[in-house]
């Protein structure tokens, strides 16, 4: 029995050193459990392999504020452009850029250059024409004195003919003084007609060179400044070409375009903030004075006119304009960068045992701010993906972060 | 039995670690080198990726929008909605510019994108979409800018509103999204001097202010196209071309002429790099494997001389080239994922790869101690003690 048990414990002894884990050898043991499962951690988190890092949100709520942005150009609302009616050189150019004038107002001529002359001479036509009309009329006169003068002849040569006291022959004589008396009375009585119709054309024409005359006179067609000045005294100004342009600088609005997919709900009288390039600091007040009816179908804009107080703007300046629609309360929202366009689906990326997955959602309005109403389809306890490292698929493993900074 | 190439190594633990450091590090550039080629390749298809498009329709006969310059009419767009198989299409204009940033230039590609559409970045790292129709930008990270900051695209200031990763261009500079129709002013209008150059030139005797009007810019580089499920994208590209007279490339076809022939000659620069640099660490092991058996030379002798037989020393040194390969491997894989993020330029490591390079590390290691095992059996057991 103890010989036995001896030699169990030789035997165990023999094991013991045979396996005995020098010092050395524990040391090495524990180096390698150390640095592999280090290794590995370092392979499977850092580098390629480990999970997309993510950060989540859920629903907020709260109110929502849409508006829309637009770009334009500050106009005058009403603006008139003056341009001579026909072609002829800037005589006289009476006001300049910033002037103000008033309806009616002379403010530039053009050289008539003959016009005064034809106008004398149209005169000069008439008074023709009225001697004419005298001349004409003596002429009657003396036609109708000869003709009563044939018709009293040919009455005595008809009856002195029935008592056969002339021949045939000399009563045809006085019937055909009759006639011809009747004729030249005839003719002379159109000559006249024709002479006051002379006269009359005379004092048309004579009109006519008047009123071209008088166009040679531009007017302001309204009170208001003089914005532009095209020409200088001197210039050829063709028929119909801008001269000056006169507006009402204390009617100002801004011509904004405004993207037609964010044009939905703008009407008139809602306020907008404009700023001016000049300005981009201090934003000017404004309200919508009127949408335009017909869009640009090739920009795919809506025009809006937004009207400005005068003063700052000035005409043609670029402007960004940003116009308040509806506050909503209680909006259930996400910030837009959660909002995902999936095979023309709008949905989230939810996560879900630490694995994203699409899930469709209804939205509302989208504020300018990035955020998107949710109408229907989360739960408040939903933890949705905002952010990710890598673009996501169906089922990627995701870790969350605080906030993803590496490039 | 008593593991001879533990013992040898606990001896003279510190130099062996150095070692195996050492070569780490060669193995380290190299996986680098791997990841750089990688990085240069995946620049490329990331273009194509991160666009989200399964089409481009660009100009007829040009090999658009990334290869060689294209334009076309931005209505396109909606023309192409009509054709069958067709999903959405998004107008994209695409330029490679300069701009400054904390006084500095950086290279940017400006991305001209309509929200919603194809073409828009499919994730964000920080902020929030677009969501102004003008003068708002997404800016990748990689090119420094910040939520917030204001940079001026010629004439006018955007706002970074939102931050991507991995969005570059196919040569890696990072890009800047803006609403189409601003990066259709920066492509295609001209400076103030070019416009007054213009007016000069068009309207010579007259006065009229604004009578050539800037008129803006309707054409665009491309639309991409994303097609319904079910439609064959070579088929949808066929009718394209055939109808619409445009060009239009697959993603397979796009992929063709990105890493084929825009980065092909820069890429196979680096894999030469690679293939050399991977010969020359090959080498390296082997001499290092090599000079290290022959230094203990004296010791394998003696053991000799007590009887020890080959299996045991071949076996001893076999171990310790593996070791070396193994702490080696390791090294050289925690530096290269710890310097990759430094680079300029991005530095994809894949697994495989890395599975690949250990691999070949093992085998170049065991190749090489089978020189090394070849010289020792040679040696004479004499030499211990005769010197």
């Amino acid at each position: 029995m103890k010989l036995a048990l001896l030699q169990i414990k030789h035997r165990l002894h023999k094991i013991t050193s045979t396996y005995a884990l020098s010092r050395q050898n524990i040391i090495l043991f524990v180096l390698a459990a150390i640095a592999i499962p280090a290794f590995l951690w370092f392979v499977t988190t850092q580098g390629p392999l480990a999970p997309v890092k993510v950060t989540t949100t859920t629903l907020q709520t709260g109110s929502l504020y849409a508006d829309v942005f637009g770009v334009g150009t500050v106009e005058a609302r009403h603006s008139y452009t003056v341009s001579p009616v026909m072609t002829g050189r800037i005589s006289q150019l009476l006001v300049d850029q910033g002037d103000s004038v008033q309806a009616g107002q002379l403010i530039a001529e053009i050289d008539p250059v003959d016009l005064n002359e034809k106008l004398a001479s149209s005169h000069l036509t008439i008074e023709r024409a009225s001697h004419a009309i005298e001349v004409n009329n003596a002429l009657l006169n003396e036609a109708q004195s000869r003709h009563k003068t044939a018709i009293a002849t040919y009455q005595r040569y008809v009856e002195l003919h029935n008592r056969h006291f002339v021949s045939q022959e000399m009563l045809d004589a006085r019937l055909h003084d009759k006639t011809a008396a009747a004729a030249a009375l005839q003719a002379a009585t159109a000559s006249l007609a024709a002479a006051r119709a002379d006269l009359k054309k005379s004092a048309t024409d004579a009109n006519g060179i008047a009123k071209l005359l008088k166009q040679t006179h531009l007017t302001s067609p309204t009170s208001g400044t003089v914005i532009a000045r095209h020409a200088e005294p001197g210039d050829m100004a063709a028929a119909g070409s801008p001269i000056l342009q006169i507006a009402d600088t204390q009617d100002l609005w801004v011509r904004t375009r405004v993207d037609q997919h964010q044009a939905n709900g703008l009407q008139v009288g809602q306020k907008a903030l404009i700023v001016l390039r000049s300005l981009p600091q201090t934003p000017l007040a404004g309200t919508v004075a009127r949408v335009d009816l017909i869009s640009d179908s090739i920009t795919e804009e809506r025009i809006i006119n937004v009207s400005l107080a005068p003063g700052l703007a000035h005409l043609g300046e670029n402007a960004e304009v940003t116009i308040a629609l509806a506050t909503i309360d209680k909006a259930n929202s996400l910030p837009a960068a959660a909002v995902k366009l999936n095979n023309q689906q709008r949905g989230v990326w939810l996560l879900q045992n630490g694995q994203a997955r699409f899930h469709a959602v209804k939205t509302g309005i989208a504020t300018r701010d990035g955020h998107i109403q949710i109408t229907d389809g989360l739960n408040p306890q939903d933890e949705i993906i905002v952010y990710s490292q890598q673009a996501l698929h169906e089922g990627t493993k995701v870790k969350i972060v605080p906030g993803i900074s590496k490039p | 039995m008593i593991n001879l190439a533990g013992r040898d190594i606990l001896h003279n633990w510190g130099k062996f670690v150095m070692t195996g450091v050492g070569l780490g590090l060669l193995i380290g550039v190299t996986l680098t080198m791997a990841g750089v080629y990688r990085g240069m390749v995946d620049d490329a298809q990331a273009l194509i990726a991160n666009s989200g498009a399964d089409l481009w329709v660009v100009q007829q006969d040009t090999l658009g929008p990334y290869a060689e310059p294209s334009a076309i009419h931005d209505d396109v767009a909606r023309d192409l909605l009509l054709q069958p198989g067709v999903m959405a299409t998004g107008n994209v204009a695409y330029l490679t510019m300069q701009i400054q940033h904390a006084e500095q230039e950086v290279r940017i590609m400006l991305v001209g994108i309509e929200a919603d559409k194809p073409g828009t970045p499919a994730y964000l790292i920080s902020g929030r979409p677009i969501t102004q129709s003008h003068y708002e930008a997404l800016a990748d990270i990689k090119s420094g800018l910040n939520l917030g900051e204001r940079i001026r695209i010629r004439r006018h200031e955007y706002t970074v509103v939102g931050l991507t990763r991995r969005m570059v261009s196919s040569s890696g500079d990072p890009m800047i999204f803006v609403p189409i129709k601003d990066a259709q002013e920066v492509q295609f209008l001209k400076d103030n001097d070019a416009l007054l150059n213009e007016r000069a030139r068009t309207t010579a005797p007259s006065r009229l202010p604004g009578a050539i009007s800037p008129a803006t810019s309707q054409m665009v580089n491309a639309v991409l196209v994303q097609l319904k499920p079910g439609f064959l994208d070579e088929e949808v590209a066929a009718s394209i071309r055939r109808w619409k007279h445009l060009q239009s490339y697959t993603r397979a076809q796009m992929e063709e002429i990105l890493v084929a022939r825009l980065i092909a000659t820069s890429a196979k620069q680096i894999f030469m790099f690679l293939v050399i640099l991977s010969i020359v660490s090959a080498a390296i092991v082997a001499f290092i494997i090599y000079t290290m058996t022959m230094n203990k030379i004296r010791e394998i002798a003696v053991l000799k001389l007590i009887g020890a037989g080959n299996r045991i020393i071949s076996l001893m040194i076999l171990q310790q080239a593996l070791g070396l390969g193994l702490i080696g491997f390791v090294v050289g894989k925690t530096a290269a994922t710890f310097w990759a993020p430094l680079f300029p330029k991005y530095v994809l490591l894949i697994p495989g790869d890395a599975l690949r390079g250990f691999f070949l590390v093992m085998v170049m290691c065991a190749l090489a101690s089978s020189f090394a095992i070849r010289a020792a059996l040679r040696v004479d057991p004499a030499s211990a003690i005769g010197g």
